[in-house]
């Protein structure tokens, strides 16, 4: 295959007309814990495994789960450094937006600007991807958002999706379930219902995380014991 | 002499029923030589949000430009227009760049926000805002201009008589003011419609 010998500088197309080092990107996404977002008529959900490494570490130590704004989440699949950094570059984007106009900045442009950001280390000398998709859910004047933005810099926004390990299945399951009318309560039962079709081992509170944002406009990441009890509710 | 000086001038805003009214005087001089009489000061940044600059024509201008740019540029990425109080803190955010080497002008906002409330702010040269429920004055008449609004103002006027009001206000005014005058340029935005009316009052 002639791709492979284009495999080793980002910014050289291969003959097939693709960016490899992308898709090596993308590899590495599909290899990540599974996360998924549903977007519902009053707010939306986004949720991920926390698989921890070990029984050892503290997991309340471990967010994946960040808020980039009071109004705006993100979760990702993919290399956790590489998580922290766009989540950095992101708030900082935001807060500069306040800065000029003194307004929440909407969804869209918060989207927007960190996807060139993805797609500046497309194309930059000696930087590689980033390693990570990210499921950005917010809530602003145009209503509920769910926005996926991927290594290569392209966003798209969803009604629901997946991302990670899972990715097929979680999306079958999504596809069947999902309606357009759908309450946020529903959709928090929905995602856990979803993550554990290709849950390993016994699912809790303590190994998902789950960030929901509803009409008051605050995101927030739900406590274990919230999660226990919507466990519970799904039982 | 100070530069605000120069070339002289005098806007206002008042708010009324839902609607406002911005108005300016129509000299253009340097110094004591009155050059032309019917130079615009205020600027339409679109049909809800009218923008009027007095100080130093040339910054006007060029200050102007740039912040139609910017407009421009954030009507295309946001496919929506900028709030009035957006703009106020874009204007300032912008004169606040140049602290150390200010745009000699003050500028006046006017326009119709979210549910069509009227909002008006002026700042100073260097964008420290101020925002009022009924009226805000700028330029070289300024003094006099706040005492003839004092007297004058009424809340809650209709379109019809704000302009009556704001006529009187803006003319008895730049009488009292050598480098303004030559007439007036009002405009009375209502939801529905803007209305460019000239004053004719005392030409020298």
């Amino acid at each position: 295959m002639g791709d492979s010998q284009y495999s080793f500088s980002l910014t050289t197309f291969s003959p097939s007309g693709k960016l490899v080092q992308i898709e090596h990107a993308l590899t590495a996404v599909g290899s990540g814990q599974t996360s998924l977002g549903i977007k519902a008529a009053n707010g939306v959900v986004i949720a991920t495994e926390k698989k921890l490494p070990s029984i050892l570490v503290d997991e309340a130590s471990v967010q994946k789960i960040q808020c980039l704004t009071p109004n705006i989440g993100v979760v990702y699949s993919g290399m956790g450094p590489d998580f922290r950094v766009l989540v950095r570059k992101s708030r900082k984007q935001a807060v500069q937006y306040h800065q000029l106009y003194k307004e929440a900045i909407p969804v869209t442009q918060l989207v927007r600007e960190t996807a060139a950001v993805m797609q500046e280390f497309t194309q930059s000398g000696g930087v590689r991807p980033f390693g990570v998709s990210l499921l950005v859910a917010g809530f602003d004047d145009s209503g509920p958002q769910l926005f996926q933005v991927d290594p290569s810099g392209s966003y798209f926004s969803w009604k629901a999706s997946a991302m990670g390990k899972n990715v097929s299945n979680a999306k079958t399951f999504l596809e069947k379930r999902y309606t357009d009318e759908i309450e946020l309560e529903d959709a928090v039962h929905t995602a856990i219902l979803t993550l554990k079709e290709g849950f390993e081992g016994q699912i809790s509170g303590k190994n998902i995380e789950i960030g929901i944002i509803g009409e008051d406009k605050i995101f927030r990441v739900l406590t274990p014991a919230e999660i226990e009890d919507y466990l519970a509710e799904v039982e | 002499m100070s530069i605000f000086e120069y070339n002289g001038g005098a806007i206002i805003a008042m708010v009324g029923k839902n609607c406002f009214a911005i108005a300016s005087d129509r000299r253009f001089g340097v110094q004591l030589q009155t050059i032309a009489t019917d130079f615009k000061k205020i600027y339409r940044v679109s049909d809800r949000l009218f923008l009027g600059l007095s100080g130093l024509a040339t910054d006007a201008q060029t200050l102007f430009q740039r912040l139609m740019f910017k407009h421009k540029l954030y009507q295309l990425r946001e496919e929506r227009d900028m709030k009035p109080e957006t703009f106020a803190s874009l204007v300032s955010a912008i004169l606040y760049e140049k602290r150390f080497g200010p745009y000699f002008i003050q500028p006046v906002i006017a326009g119709l926000g979210d549910k069509d409330k009227p909002f008006i702010c002026t700042m100073d040269s260097i964008g420290a805002k101020e925002l009022a429920k009924d009226f805000v004055v700028a330029g070289t008449a300024s003094e006099s201009l706040y005492g003839a609004c004092e007297a004058m103002f009424k809340p809650d006027m209709e379109p019809e008589e704000l302009f009556e009001t704001i006529s009187q206000a803006l003319l008895s005014s730049v009488d009292r003011d050598c480098l303004s005058g030559w007439g007036g340029h009002v405009f009375v935005v209502t939801p529905t419609e803007v209305k460019e009316r000239i004053l004719k009052g005392r030409m020298d």
